[in-house]
């Protein structure tokens, strides 16, 4: 078995509000908040970078789990928004939390990438003790902040989640999970080195409103679990309208669905861990009711995280 | 009914507009259709013609005008 011990988070400080980041991208504020429901955004400063970001959410989650960072055993860093080709931003996290010798793993994925590095975090703890997993984007610096990129550059933000799993325990146990890829439409959501972020936002919401409920449900009907014994989904904040559908097609109320995105618009794959760090807080209780972290993205890859309450073999 | 007017009923009933768009007329350029209504307008497609869309056939172009969607749904029936 595997647990969650907890969660962590890191943004930066400046916030663009729609009244900055209008006249950018040649849009009305009115406009922007209509069009995206994001009220404001972080944006990363000039001397920080995603791995800096990402060590950030790594020592706040140690923190909050009163763990050492010697106490992780294998690194996970999620990142579709690095700063190089290679290496990525794993070994610079590692070398951030001071732990020589720690395997960090990248996992270039973009928005589904912390969900992708919870699942297979699990299995892993056996070999490796603790696992933490992390996920650092600087969005702002992929976007084009001008009005040729406007629809696409209104959407991001910056900021890093992480969260740590253990094999000795924790506040819920992970039960399951179900992750799927298709590569068929990799170019409706991409980023070359040298170009700004591209998203085809006809299909990726097409494929998303439809793949997010559906791994949902496989993954609760194969756990016998009905939707709603569920009592908090976490999903990748990309979009405020996506996650609506996502709770009228699982069948539950909106407002199990943890939502962020308002305050921070969508920070790819951190966004999940971001919002779970902000669901959970500093408490120490154990889950009361189970939970589901569900995320679609690039690739496209997709899936969701069950996560239970701890029973006799959580402590 | 035909499969065409079908069709229109289903388009008019996800766009929320009492509107009869001309067969060939984009629905996306003509607001018809947003990323979203595209998603509801492809289920209520599979419930009225008893039909599968496969994630394969998820391509926005398929849908963006009745005569497409005709073609398509009568290729899948």
């Amino acid at each position: 078995m595997a647990f969650l011990r907890g969660f962590g988070s890191y943004l930066p400080a400046r916030i663009v509000d729609n009244a900055e980041l209008a006249p950018m991208v040649g849009a009305d504020p009115a406009w922007l908040l209509h069009a995206t429901g994001i009220e404001q955004r972080r944006f990363a400063a000039d001397s920080e970078t995603v791995s800096s970001l990402g060590t950030a959410a790594a020592r706040d989650c140690l923190n909050r789990c009163a763990a050492a960072a010697s106490e992780v055993g294998l690194l996970i860093v999620a990142s579709g928004s690095g700063e190089r080709r290679f290496p990525g931003p794993a070994t610079s996290v590692a070398r951030g939390l001071g732990i020589p010798g720690v395997p960090a793993i990248d996992l270039p994925m973009a928005s589904a990438g912390a969900l992708f590095g919870l699942s297979l975090a699990g299995p892993l703890t056996h070999q490796y003790g603790n696992v933490l997993v992390v996920a650092s984007e600087i969005m702002s610096r992929v976007v084009q902040l001008e009005p040729a990129g406007r629809d696409t550059a209104i959407l991001f933000g910056d900021g890093a989640g992480a969260c740590l799993v253990s094999a000795a325990g924790g506040f819920a146990e992970i039960r399951d999970s179900v992750l799927a890829s298709d590569g068929e439409f990799a170019e409706a959501l991409r980023l070359h080195l040298d170009a700004p972020l591209y998203m085809d936002g006809r299909t990726i919401i097409l494929h998303a409103s439809r793949k997010i409920p559906r791994a949902i449900l496989q993954l609760l009907e194969r756990n016998r679990m009905p939707p709603g014994d569920v009592g908090t989904y976490i999903l990748h904040q990309a979009n405020l309208n996506l996650i609506t559908r996502v709770a009228q097609a699982v069948g539950v109320p909106e407002s199990r669905f943890v939502q962020n995105l308002v305050r921070y618009g969508n920070t790819s794959s951190a966004s999940m861990l971001i919002a779970a760090a902000e669901w959970r807080g500093n408490s120490q209780e154990k889950l009361a009711q189970p939970v589901v972290f569900a995320a679609f993205g690039a690739g496209l890859n997709w899936g969701a995280v069950l996560a239970v309450p701890v029973g006799n073999g959580g402590r | 009914m035909g499969n065409r007017a079908r069709i229109a009923k289903i388009v008019k009933r996800v766009a929320a507009e009492p509107v009869d768009p001309a067969p060939g007329d984009s629905l996306f350029e003509s607001g018809l259709l947003d990323s979203f209504s595209l998603a509801d307008l492809v289920t209520e497609l599979e419930k009225e013609f008893a039909i599968k869309v496969p994630d394969s056939d998820l391509v926005p172009r398929k849908f963006d005008s009745i005569d497409r969607i005709e073609t398509y749904v009568t290729s899948r029936a």
